[in-house]
């Protein structure tokens, strides 16, 4: 059985591998463009933590380089919410605040058993805590703060909410109760917008594409975009080192 | 040094007796500014210090956070195409770092009265400069090699001295941003060096990074020490150390047998040792690019401050939100205890 159990594994290392990937990329595209230093630094730091955990994934799976760079776009296992475009600051606040929330609750259940991902979640659950501590301070600034900001920020809210019913679709190879997470990323993400003095949005939590999303390796248009930028210099010299 | 606290020195009456009384006590507080620089010791903020003193370390603090903030621009450049996941985190956290550094010195600047806000207004206005090497453009991805190798390189060896600069919190900031330099340095070498030893197509590459990059870092260390016009000053201060000239050669020592042992040339001719001198002799610099670049006619120039500037304007309404939110946050603070 061991080989299925490595199948599994694999397959559920390589969904939370590219969540964390293609989200750490995301955040990279902001450096130098932050609203504040401080922030630079903390965009960054949330990237780097983020790309620690995608390599740690991957080479449970393979090489991590062949992996982030030799896959195609419909291999990829991210949810459709990490490979969301940077938009405005309260965008990227708001995908922060959705993901690093569920990632959150995830790696508390996983360090937990004593599954393959026990010992990474442990250490990155750590990490992770700090990642929802930021998202959500940025969260009741901007939802809290001005006019404009709370607009922006009920904007980024409602925009992105259909893409979070996909992180608590079953992933192969992860056993765990997802009804009872979902309940609580809900009551988290429900109460910080309500101290934010922003509304809980009301549209639906998936897309109505029957297919599937993200973990089935259908994408949004704007990744493959990101995936060419990221991929072309590693794919124009074959077989190279770096 | 903490004999002489400033506060008082200036504030003096109108009438003629005190005038003569207040020059007494400015020469006063000068010696005892001379001789804490004369004796090496720190100057501190809360201390006495010459007016122009104080605008020359401002001056200085500024450009270099300036520098630093500017300078992630080109590097990040390549943090979306880094060719593999270690090199991308290596690159992400230099980028990461110098965002640090630009917080030290800003902060460093804040105990001599100036804050952020009004450098940045500066930087933005064109009213204050950037090292000029920023406005370089990064073509390849080698160019993120030779930017840690010779850029983070010469700022070594411009800032190691400051290190040991005569204000003391400029000093500590030096002490904490080297360290770090001196990791950019060795992963832009170490990067190089996989280059230079890789295919021949990244050999290539690295080797018209090197070519590109090598005269604009020997331009780091400023004009030649008879057309710099703060150096006196600022070495008598104990500002800085040593000449434009000196931080050049001990650069170029240090830089020739390193572009030996990555298999790299340096594009310079008359690049030779010389047994008399115990230097390496270098040709001539082209300074026309070198103040053409500092007018602002650099390939980057316009792009930097533009980005800069849009990177502001853009966060303009995120600042507001933040400084609203602790405004109703600490007034509601504010009611309770009432
Ligand atoms: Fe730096
Ligand atoms: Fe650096």
């Amino acid at each position: 059985m061991t080989g299925t159990t490595d199948t599994l594994t694999a397959a559920a290392a390589l969904a939370l591998g590219d969540d964390a990937l293609v989200l750490s990329h995301r955040l990279g595209e902001w450096a130098g463009s932050a609203p504040v230093l401080e922030e630079e630094v903390a965009l960054a730091n949330i990237a780097l933590d983020l790309l620690g955990q995608a390599r740690v994934l991957l080479s449970l799976v393979g090489d991590e380089d062949e992996l982030a760079y030799l896959r195609e776009e419909r291999s990829f296992r991210n949810s459709q919410l990490v490979e969301q475009p940077n938009g405005d600051f309260a965008h990227t606040i708001a995908r922060q605040l959705y993901f690093s929330t569920y990632q959150h609750l995830l790696y508390g259940r996983l360090a937990t058993g004593d599954g393959p991902f026990a010992g990474l979640a442990a250490k990155a659950v750590k990490e992770v805590a700090y990642h929802q501590d930021h998202a959500e301070h940025w969260t009741l600034r901007l939802g809290d703060g001005t006019t404009e900001s709370h607009q922006r920020m009920q904007r980024a809210c409602d925009a992105l909410w259909r893409y979070t019913g996909e992180l608590f679709q079953p992933v192969e190879g992860l056993d765990l109760d997802l009804p009872a997470l979902e309940t609580a990323w809900l009551d988290s993400v429900t109460d910080v917008l309500g101290r934010a003095t922003l509304t809980v949005p009301s549209g639906p939590r998936t897309g109505a594409w029957s297919a599937g999303a993200g973990r089935q390796g259908l994408h949004t248009e704007s990744f493959g975009r990101m995936l060419a930028e990221m991929q072309h210099l590693h794919r124009s010299h074959p077989g190279a080192t770096w | 040094m903490t004999a002489v606290t400033a506060g008082t020195a200036g504030t003096t009456g109108a009438s003629g007796a005190s005038d003569t009384a207040a020059a007494a006590e400015q020469a006063a507080y000068e010696a005892v500014f001379d001789a804490a620089v004369a004796a090496d010791e720190r100057i501190e903020p809360r201390d006495w210090m010459p007016e122009a003193y104080r605008a020359s370390l401002v001056r200085q603090i500024a450009q270099h956070a300036h520098s630093e903030i500017i300078g992630m621009q080109p590097e990040a450049n390549w943090i979306t195409r880094a060719p593999s996941l270690r090199r991308k985190a290596i690159l992400m956290a230099k980028v990461q770092d110098e965002a640090g550094h630009g917080l030290y010195l800003y902060s460093a600047a804040e105990t001599l009265g100036t804050s952020r806000d009004e450098l940045l207004d500066k930087l933005h206005s064109g009213r204050q400069k950037y090292s000029s090497i920023f406005n370089y453009p990064t073509l390849t991805w080698a160019d993120v090699g030779a930017i840690g190798w010779l850029v983070d390189g010469a700022a070594i060896t411009n800032q190691v001295p400051l290190c040991r600069c005569s204000y003391g919190p400029y000093a500590r900031a030096m002490v904490r941003v080297c360290k770090e330099e001196s990791f950019h340095q060795r992963q832009g070498y170490e990067a190089l060096l996989a280059l230079s030893r890789g295919t021949e197509a990244q050999h290539a590459m690295a080797q018209d990074a090197v070519n590109r990059w090598w005269w604009p870092s020997l331009m780091m260390f400023g004009p030649p020490d008879d057309e710099s016009t703060h150096t006196a000053q600022a070495m008598a201060w104990k500002i800085k150390r040593h000449s434009n000239d000196e931080l050049r050669q001990r650069f170029v020592d240090i830089a020739v047998p390193q572009a030996e042992a990555l298999g790299l040339t340096l594009p310079d001719p008359d690049l030779r040792w010389n047994e008399e001198r115990g230097h390496y002799d270098f040709g001539p610099i082209d300074w026309t690019e070198f103040w053409d670049v500092l007018k602002g006619n650099g390939p980057c120039n316009d792009q930097r401050l533009s980005r800069r500037r849009q990177a502001h304007e853009d966060g303009a309404w995120v600042r507001e939100a933040a400084a609203a939110y602790a405004d109703k946050h600490t007034g509601k603070h504010g009611e309770a205890q009432a």
